[in-house]
């Protein structure tokens, strides 16, 4: 096959394919979220593909099926792992039959996340082999054969691309993709998959037993290699591996590594070999803590030591600074430029006419005094908005909601998506009720996971692969939990909201208000028209009420508001202007933007 | 050596497509190519960069002070990610400028067409018309592709090489509105004799 121009989650899809996977599960999370959203676009035969309610149930899943001796993908990003650690830590005690591959996207600098944590501490903590690759050719080739690996040694392996692999792009050569037939079967084994006291005491030596055949193995595969060029080394690990390679100065040594745990022997007779070493890598210091073990006396510089931030992700330039710091080149790279200061920052921002934004203008009318904790979503952008005061994991909302509420009183109320709610915020909600909490839950269901790029949930009636399901009832749901009062509303009905809040505001225990209304962006793919929206330049008296409610389709030129093509025609900013200025425009509306040119 | 580039916009403007272009087009000449972009939550009408280096062999990162060019479909946006060019380097832009929506709910300063092209001057700038053109290729969508023809003339690739990476890469029903769109940029930004 001829190289193609991939992005690296298109690759690492590409790649379990090769690999023989026949099961996928996951939870949409930046930057892993491509991986299932390219399989289940190609829907490869004889594959089961879905997005699980989280990241919990997306990893038992899998881990069934390999248990059935099918190989198995699970995708997440690294504070997913988070959700999904129980199993995790566990599931290398009871080992796999079929490979498993747990796939935990890391993200240096939280360029999409709430955390910078490193997935391969998890590796480390659950005794599980860990793969780090460097480049996209490498996580392709790695994430390939890392089912076989997983079989080998009967355990899961735990694959971490970063950032700046899963969202980069490079020629790649793709695979063949084999016709798998396997045979799934559960074979009963109590003593491997009942792990009362008994078993799992035996089955934790087996795990303990197996760490060094699985150092020998990894260190004979050629994974983590060296070349000895000078009395100095960098040892580096995953994408700063490059960095350094494209910076390293000659007559300076290099050490890679790509798998863990490292050879000990190995990496203590690479730094024997020098007198000074500088580890260079993203996330924790993992690799600098393994290096000073097995260095001795040589000296070891790294994040420990203040030589490598130890935050944020790296770059040529920090690797370079670092390199000068350690005294490995002789002058200080110069300065970068500047940023030309005092330019509008442009953050993004919710779409014109998304729901989120008249929710919250509302619940800002309403609950003047409020506390407002909220969740993860295109929602948490409501920050701008001044309605999230909170947000910490997915789910917490409700929580940090309730525990508010019992602690201080007052007006709390709550944000969460339709599936954050389904995905952590279920529990939450019947603990809110049992213990009596007195708060305000509003649900904002736009019917899909709109952030991470749209993918379906049970609320929007399809599966992953396209499968028409019944649409999970949120009402039922909070009624089943034991809240008393619950009730749908239409966010583009403004007055109609804010009378709806109103009305909640005077009533006591835990309250449930579902604004209900599909995505900008899916209504606009399924060609969903409404007229746009036009101000009256005579009527409009240059208030700026309308530009306080932030939509991104209304600017303001000379002393008048105007509407900008971006106008999704919602309608709500019409009923806030004092004037009555702002109407249906007298043009039809311009077709959908198609996939032509465009984004 | 790899030549480095920027490409720089707001988030639904096509940055992604015009690099798939570019890294499609270094493919059809048998080149190495290492690509970084924006994706998830910051494409929501944020600022979105898109790194390229043709040739690129290492990481996909180009440092501040470095970059060969600068594509930029918005003219504040240029001014953002000016310290990316190294001296000498080249920036070639669309004369549109998105207003920040900060601007209304802050009150912030914004700069004017003028002030945005007075900061681009060290750099030679060439600032294209682009929705005027891609208006007159046939589609106000294409100004992604005005702007590659108006870059082709700083780019180490060829215009065929070019052109059978657009084809390849917009949706069929494009390509005539597209090879124009790339015609009319092309033309735009021809040096002058
Ligand atoms: S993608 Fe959908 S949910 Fe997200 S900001 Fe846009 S309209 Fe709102
Ligand atoms: S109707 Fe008003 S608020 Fe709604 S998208 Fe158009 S300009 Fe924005």
């Amino acid at each position: 096959m001829a190289r193609q121009y991939l992005l690296g989650n298109e690759a690492i899809a590409h790649a379990a394919l090769e690999g023989g996977v026949g099961f996928v599960a996951g939870y949409p999370g930046t930057p892993s979220s491509e991986v299932i959203d390219l399989l289940r676009a190609r829907r490869p035969e004889g594959v089961h593909v879905e997005w699980s309610t989280n990241e919990k149930v997306a990893f038992e899943n899998a881990l069934a099926a390999a248990w059935c001796g099918v190989r198995a993908l699970f995708t997440t990003k690294h504070v997913g792992l988070n959700v999904a650690a129980d199993p995790l830590m566990t599931s290398a005690y009871t080992g796999v039959t079929g490979g498993f591959v747990v796939l935990s996207a890391d993200d240096p600098f939280a360029h999409s996340s709430q955390n910078e944590q490193d997935s391969r501490l998890y590796a480390a903590m659950a005794g599980l082999p860990c793969l780090d690759p460097g480049t996209i050719e490498e996580a392709h080739a790695m994430l390939r054969d890392a089912f076989a690996l997983s079989e080998e040694f009967g355990l899961p392996v735990l694959f971490r691309p970063t950032t700046r692999i899963c969202h980069s792009k490079a020629d790649v050569e793709l695979g063949p993709v084999p016709s798998v037939h396997r045979e799934p079967a559960f074979v009963r084994d109590p003593r491997q998959y009942v792990v009362v006291p008994a078993h799992t005491r035996v089955l934790h030596r087996r795990l303990n037993e197996k760490q060094a055949v699985v150092r020998a193995r990894l260190a004979g595969l050629g994974l983590n290699t060296g070349e000895i060029r000078g009395c100095r080394a960098v040892v580096a690990g995953g994408v700063a591996a490059e960095y350094v390679r494209e910076v390293l100065p000659d007559g300076v040594s290099l050490f890679v590594v790509r798998a863990y745990p490292v050879d000990p022997g190995q990496l203590q007779s690479f730094c024997l070999e020098h007198e000074e070493v500088l580890v260079v890598e993203e996330g924790a210091p993992v690799l600098e803590d393994e290096v000073k073990r097995a260095a001795g006396s040589v000296p070891v510089y790294g994040k420990r030591t203040g030589h490598v931030p130890g935050e944020g992700e790296l770059s040529p330039a920090l690797v370079r600074a670092a390199l000068a710091s350690a005294g490995f080149v002789e002058k200080a790279p110069p300065a970068p430029p500047a940023p030309v200061e005092g330019l509008p920052p442009r953050p993004p921002i919710l779409c014109a006419g998304c729901m989120h934004r008249a929710v919250f203008y509302a619940m800002k009318r309403v609950f003047r005094e409020g506390i407002f904790p909220s969740d993860i979503g295109c929602y948490t952008l409501g920050l701008q908005l001044g309605t999230v005061d909170t947000t910490i994991c997915m789910g917490a909302s409700i929580t940090i909601g309730s525990g508010i509420a019992q602690t201080v009183g007052g007006d709390v109320v709550a944000t969460i998506g339709d599936s954050t709610f389904l995905h952590t915020g279920l529990p939450g909600l019947v603990n809110a009720v049992y213990n009596g909490a007195n708060m305000v839950l509003v649900i904002l269901d736009n019917r899909v996971t709109a952030m991470t790029g749209h993918q379906p949930n049970p609320t929007t009636g399809v599966t992953a692969t396209g499968e028409e399901r019944p649409k999970v009832s949120l009402e039922a749901l909070c009624r089943a939990c034991g809240v008393e009062w619950v009730e749908t509303v239409d966010p583009y009905d403004l007055p109609g909201l804010i009378a709806t809040l109103r009305e909640v505001r005077a009533k006591k225990g835990v309250r449930v208000v579902i604004a209900k209304k599909p995505c900008v962006i899916v209504e606009r793919r399924a060609r969903v028209k409404r007229p746009r929206l036009e101000v009256d330049p005579s009527a409009c008296s240059g208030c700026r009420t309308c530009l306080r409610f932030g939509c991104p389709a209304i600017a303001f030129e000379g002393k008048k508001a105007s509407i900008t093509d971006l106008c999704s025609g919602c309608g709500v900013c019409a009923s806030l202007c004092p004037e009555g200025a702002i109407g249906k425009e007298s043009r039809p509306p311009a077709p959908a933007a198609p996939s032509g040119g465009g984004a | 050596m790899s030549f480095d580039l920027l490409i720089v916009g707001v988030g639904g403007q096509g940055t992604i497509l015009a690099s798939n272009i570019l890294g499609r087009a270094t493919l059809e000449e048998g080149r190495s190519v290492r690509g970084a972009e924006t994706h998830g939550m910051a494409q929501r009408g944020g600022s979105v960069e898109c790194h390229l280096r043709i040739d690129g062999r290492y990481g996909p990162l180009v440092d501040p002070g470095t970059a060969d060019l600068l594509i930029a479909f918005d003219l504040l946006e240029a001014v953002r990610y000016l310290h990316f060019l190294r001296p000498g380097g080249r920036v070639v832009t669309s004369t549109g400028i998105i207003t920040p929506t900060t601007v209304f709910s802050q009150g912030l300063p914004m700069p004017t067409s003028d002030e945005c092209l007075a900061r681009l001057a060290p750099f030679r700038p060439l600032a294209i018309d682009t929705a005027a053109l891609a208006r007159e290729a046939g589609s106000e969508l294409a100004q992604n592709v005005v702007l590659i023809g108006a870059s082709s003339h700083h780019l180490p690739l060829r215009e065929s090489s070019l052109l059978a990476a657009i084809e390849r890469s917009v949706p069929p029903k494009t390509v005539e509105v597209n090879r124009r769109a790339f015609a009319l940029g092309r033309a735009a930004g021809a040096p002058s004799p």
